[in-house]
Order: C-alpha cells, then structure tokens, then sequence
C-alpha cells in the first residue's frame, strides 16, 4: 500500500497508509492526526495547511489561484505551503512527505 | 427582506441594558440549522430568538461558501450556500423569528422556576424554557497573530476589527491583510490615520478590484506604504507597541507602527458554551437522538455540534435533527397542551401560521 509521512507538530513522524483518489487532507485527518480541515476540504478556509517537504513539490500539480488566495488566511505561509485538501493522492507520490503547519 | 424579521441589537453601542427578553425558545447559532428550526418549532407556535457572533445569518453556508454549489439539499438540485440561507429565510418569515447578531451566547444559568437564563457577549439576557444549540463547529471569531506579546497588545495597540474609527485618528497605523475588510479599513482610515501602511504576504489582493486600484494610487502618490510579507515579530514594550519585523523571501525589515489592525479572516472556535456543563466528546456535544436533548432538561442541540452513533455532519441530518427537537421542546414551552402532528399540506391551522390561509 501507497503511504506518506507526515510530520506533526511536535516533530513527530507518522508514516500512514494513502489511499489513490482521496485528497492529502482526508489522508491525515482519516488517521486522525491533529488538522482541523473546518471546511470540509472545499478550499474555503486555510486550516488544513501544509509545508510540502522540497523534494516533492515538483511532483504536485501547482495550486490553483482560488488554493493560492486561500493561503492568505494561513500563518507562516512559506513557498512550500501548500491546502492538504486541494492535493488529491495518487501512487505516483507514493512516499509524499508533508509537515502540518502551525494551527492558526 | 422583512424588517420585522432581522432585528438586530445595536453594535458599537455599548452594553445592552434592557429587561430580559422573555420568550419560549433561543436558538444559539444562526446557520441553516438554525434557521431550520425556527421553522418546525413555527409549526408548533414556538416563538424563537435567534443568537449568532457572525452579522448576518446563514453561519458556514455565509461566512466560508456562499458562492460554492451544494447538491444535497432534497429537492434542491444545485444551489449556493447564499442562496440556500436566503431561501430558509424567506421559508421562516411568517415566524418572525427575531436575530441578535455580532454576539456571542456566554453564560447559562437555570432559574428557580426551571426555566433558563442566557446572556450574550454585548449583554442582551434571555429568559426561556428551552435552549437550543445549533453552534456547528463553534462561533467565528477572529483570527489572532500566534505571536508573543500579540495577546498583551490586543485592544490596546493590537486589533482585530474597528469599533469606533475615531481610535485610530492620529495613529501610526499598519493595517494587515489582503481581503476586503484590510482594504475597506485601509482606504477609511487613511485620512484620519497619522500614517498609514498595509501589509500582506504578496503583492496579489483578493478584495474588490475598485479598492484594490484606489489603495496602489495612495502608494503609487505617497500617501501610504505598501510591505509585502509577512509580520514575523513585535517590538516595543506591552501594551503598546513600537514596530513590527516583516519577513518576506527577501529578507526582513523593520516598519515602525503604534497601532496594528490585523484581519486574517475568521476561524470557528467553541467558545464559552464549553463550560456550561454539557457532555462533550471531542467538543462535540452528546445528545438524546429520540429528542436531540442534552444531558439538561430543555437544553437541546442539533447539527454539525452533536454526536451519535452514525451521526453525519450533513446540512439535512440537522434539519432532521430540528424536527425531532421541536417535538419535545413543545412539551417545555406549553406543559399544558395536547402536541397533535399535522402535515403543511393538509392542516388549515398551519396555513394559517405560514401566513397562506
């Protein structure tokens, strides 16, 4: 099985099962690792922010404009931040690694 | 819409000092929910006030999505969280069901006779037999800089929204943020502020267009400052405020300010319902699914707020939710009357209550 590692925000590394077809976002959130997603995944809010580890940012389709927006309610936006719901999963990033970013 | 519909308390006025408004329910939170339930407690002659932190009805549907499709609403094939607020208004105007916007529901106590006590953030007190939570996932409030020294500062030289324009005249202002309320703000204050600058993560604004271009004339003729990034740290001794550190991939530089207005958007947070002893799992609120009531008599809860086994955070769960409610609710605003179920389209008693008879 496909998996990602995501890093809490403690430093801590979890490597959790992916499933092909669901978004980052419902990736973390189904094992329940601590991202609030308030609006469901309908890139309306900014709280399920993410920094996308560099090796793997080239690998991602760019955000959209509406995504890009989004991010202004975000803190510490950094070039890597990314909304883990507006990421959908596929096996070819297979090893995706992403660090939950600060709640705000 | 109806004028006797929306009623709202004044903002900006000061504590609210009236009697307390006696009525048979108060709803806490104005999303569809919400809304809902005015209508199948209307049904049951329940008369409902209705309390929302945000100033306008419609909670998530208006506040996070109101230009974003919803496509399951029974009968409803397609329509936008606006849309869907304003056809619920219109649905429980012949209620007249009464809002008090732009305040939070704080503090709940039980009267002597058993019936409850409410009282808001702006002061305004309730005086019900039933008590209904629809809070979907907590009020919006404010988004707050995660700085140190930013909880010291604030409503001293750190704000989150404008009460009276008059604080800021004379002030060495820096305004953050990238929508509208930064840019309205930006251009209303500018000429009472003693200078002005406005901060946002890049040079790529999502507020109007029109503001957008009148706030880069001001730059461009040397009335205000433009700073792209984003605020970092804040300096000078709390609670006042000297300058804050503005960080962008170009480096950081240090913009003096007296006063900063930050608006980052809203986020939704609990809030003091927290304390008022309800039987919370993971903030969310355990309830009696036969009546959607609470671990209290005649405090009740429905929608996104609560759990059950098989619950699902669906707009249509809660309308479901709203009905089984107002069931029970009728039991503690008319103890002595007999409830007999009637359908909207065959009872004459109900056309006369939706105002079609």
């Amino acid at each position: 099985m496909a998996v990602i590692t995501v890093i809490d925000r403690e430093g801590e590394e979890h490597v959790v099962d992916a499933t092909p077809g669901w978004s980052v976002m419902e990736i973390i959130r189904e094992h329940d690792l601590p991202i609030e997603a308030a609006c469901g995944g309908c890139c309306a809010c900014a709280t399920c922010h993410v920094y996308v580890d560099e090796a793997w940012l080239a690998k991602l389709e760019p955000a959209s404009d509406e995504e890009d927006r989004m991010l202004d309610e975000a803190y510490q936006v950094q070039e890597n931040s990314r909304l883990s719901c507006q990421i959908p999963f596929s096996d070819a990033l297979d090893g995706l690694k992403v660090t939950l970013a600060p709640e705000f | 819409m109806n004028e006797r519909a929306i009623q709202s308390d004044p903002i900006g006025a000061g504590p609210i000092r009236a009697d307390p408004i006696r009525t048979d329910m108060v709803i806490v939170g104005a999303g569809p929910v919400g809304l809902f339930a005015v209508f199948e407690a209307g049904l049951l002659n329940i008369k409902c006030h209705l309390i929302d932190n945000l100033d306008r009805p419609g909670g998530q549907c208006a506040e996070l999505y109101p230009d974003k499709p919803i496509y399951d609403i029974p009968a409803v094939p397609h329509c936008t969280g606006q849309e869907l607020t304003d056809l619920l208004m219109k649905q429980i105007r012949p209620f007249e069901p009464t809002f008090h916007f732009s305040q939070q529901a704080e503090r709940l106590e039980r009267l002597d006779d058993g019936r409850w006590r409410l009282t808001t953030s702006l002061g305004r007190v309730f005086e019900a037999p039933v008590i209904v939570i629809a809070a979907g996932a907590g009020s919006f409030v404010p988004r707050r800089l995660p700085l140190p020294g930013a909880e010291a500062r604030e409503g001293r030289s750190l704000h989150y929204a404008v009460r009276r324009m008059e604080d800021f005249r004379g002030k060495d202002l820096l305004i953050a943020g990238g929508g509208d309320s930064a840019l309205d703000w930006t251009l209303n204050l500018q000429p009472l502020a003693r200078r002005l600058a406005l901060v946002h993560r890049r040079d790529d604004f999502r507020a109007a267009p029109d503001s957008v271009a009148r706030m880069r004339e001001l730059v461009a003729g040397g009335t205000m400052a433009l700073h792209i990034g984003q605020i970092s740290e804040l300096h000078g001794s709390p609670p006042d405020l000297e300058a804050v550190t503005i960080k962008s991939p170009k480096g950081e530089v240090l913009v003096p300010c007296d006063t900063l207005l930050a608006f980052y958007g809203l986020k939704m947070e609990l809030g003091p319902l927290a304390e008022w002893g309800l039987n919370l799992d993971r903030n969310l609120i355990a309830v009696d699914t036969a009546t959607f009531e609470t671990n209290q008599p005649g405090l009740f809860a429905i929608g996104d707020i609560i759990t059950y086994p098989g619950k699902l955070k669906l707009i249509l769960s809660g309308f479901h939710e709203a009905a089984l409610m107002a069931q029970k609710a009728f039991k503690y605003c008319f103890p002595d009357e007999k409830l007999v179920f009637r359908y909207t389209t065959s009872s004459t008693d109900l056309h006369e209550k939706l105002g079609v008879a």
